[in-house]
């Protein structure tokens, strides 16, 4: 081993890894430079084109979702409008019903009550006639029942009719007078 | 070559060091020998700019797999490293260069993991001696541009707030280390880490083959299966380090272009 570093250390300063090769640098230098050109003409264009239409697109993007919240924002404010308008609307028309029921209730009422008073008027009228023509009918039994009655108690005598006929119709005509007096 | 040497010194143990790293020629150009490392490089250019071509080619809104692949390494450099060191104003400029650092470092230290390139082509100094002066030029480039060569210099040299004697001995120290020092301290570190990866792997690699195969120790046995375990460990240590340092490469640069572009300190 000792030997070897030896030998190598005789062979010349070429060992030294130190010590740069002229050749070595002029190659690195022209290498890197061609390099350096053709990423700058190449590749750092197509990439840098790439990323600034993403950021067109994603710019873009952010607008026009800017722009549809703004739109769903006011479609959202008429719908509200719209909603009140219409629990308006539908407390206005609760109110009418109310009150049209209330009349409604109050003209039925009012028929009734009519309906009613006809009623008893019509029923008081009848019993009216009614009692009218009982009257009547009486008044002509009465007079009937009290000479049957006058003949049975007074006997045969009075059966002349022509006689008793007289006499009642003349009761009867005077009782009429007493009435009408 | 590797194999070679330790079937023949079969006795006698590897010593890896400093020589592994001096490959032979694989073809001359005139006087120009052609190395292994000198090939990858230029194969990691290609790769790359292959790669992230067709990557950026579509520059679709929405990414196919290889555009998204190429976007979260190009997004990587150009948000996570420039845009936060330099300020949104002005790393547009610089991410081109910032790029092509991340992704050259990258591509060529990770070549000390794949089978068969095997090779960390930041462990010869010349290549991240070159990118380090280039970086060196950039951000002092940038710098001079913004501020004038004066105001550059006041800039980088006159800590903000100082007055009085004490900037006779602040300004060469600032001088020092913002302008002279930084573009060693930036070739040393990814040279340093990828010389000592791979001469780490070859140790434990080449060890753990000695220790099995060739020697007549009875320790060896255990001794070359711990060696072996070493070498996975520090394979996966490896795999780390060779990102933080294309990572660390880049983000120290952006932090020399931000701060030499900057208004105030």
């Amino acid at each position: 081993m000792i030997s070897t570093r030896l030998v190598a250390a005789t062979e010349g300063e070429e060992l030294n890894p130190l010590i740069p090769h002229a050749a070595e640098i002029v190659l690195s230098a022209a290498v890197f430079l061609l390099l350096l050109v053709l990423i700058w003409k190449l590749v750092v264009p197509g990439f840098e084109k790439a990323y600034a239409a993403r950021t067109a697109e994603i710019e873009g993007g952010i607008e026009e979702a800017h722009a549809a919240q703004k739109e769903a924002q006011a479609a959202l404010e008429q719908y509200n409008a719209q909603l009140a308008e219409a629990r308006h609307e539908a407390a206005r028309i609760r109110e009418e019903a109310k009150e049209q029921g209330a009349q409604i209730l109050a003209e039925l009422r009012a028929d009734a009550q009519a309906e009613a008073q006809r009623i008893t008027s019509a029923a008081h009228a009848q019993v009216e006639a009614e009692r009218a023509q009982v009257v009547a009918q009486l008044k002509s039994e009465v007079g009937t029942l009290a000479t049957e009655l006058a003949g049975r108690i007074v006997g045969e005598a009075l059966n002349d009719d022509a006689r008793s006929q007289r006499t009642v119709e003349r009761f009867i005509a005077e009782l009429e007078g007493e009435s009408a007096n | 070559m590797i194999l070679a040497s330790t079937l023949s010194a079969a006795s006698t143990p590897p010593s890896p060091g400093p020589a592994d790293f001096n490959l032979p020629a694989i073809f001359e150009i005139g006087a120009l020998e052609v190395t292994k490392p000198m090939v990858l490089l230029l194969i990691s250019a290609v790769l790359i700019v292959a790669l992230f071509a067709a990557a950026a080619r579509p520059a679709a809104v929405v990414p196919g797999r290889l555009q998204f692949a190429g976007e979260m390494a190009y997004g990587f450099v150009r948000n996570g490293i420039a845009r936060d060191n330099i300020g949104s104003h002005d790393f547009q400029r610089f991410v081109p260069f910032l790029f092509a650092i991340f992704t050259f470092v990258f591509v060529n230290n990770y070549y000390g993991l794949i089978p068969v390139v095997q090779f960390p082509t930041m462990s010869h100094i010349g290549f991240p001696l070159a990118l380090a002066l280039i970086t060196w030029v950039v951000y002092n480039g940038a710098g001079i541009k913004q501020h004038g060569f004066v105001g550059y210099l006041k800039h980088e040299t006159v800590p903000a707030g100082m007055k009085g004697p004490i900037l006779l001995l602040l300004v060469p120290l600032e001088f020092l280390s913002n302008i002279l020092l930084r573009p060693v301290t930036l070739t040393l570190r990814l040279f340093a880490t990828m010389f000592a990866g791979h001469l780490l792997l070859l140790l434990f690699s080449l060890g753990a083959e000695y220790l099995l195969l060739h020697s007549e120790n009875a320790l060896a046995i255990p001794a070359g299966i711990a060696s072996a375990i070493l070498f996975v460990g520090i394979t996966f240590l490896e795999i780390l380090v060779m990102f933080l340092q294309a990572y660390v490469f880049t983000l120290l640069a952006s932090m020399y272009i931000g701060e030499a572009v900057a208004d105030e300190h």
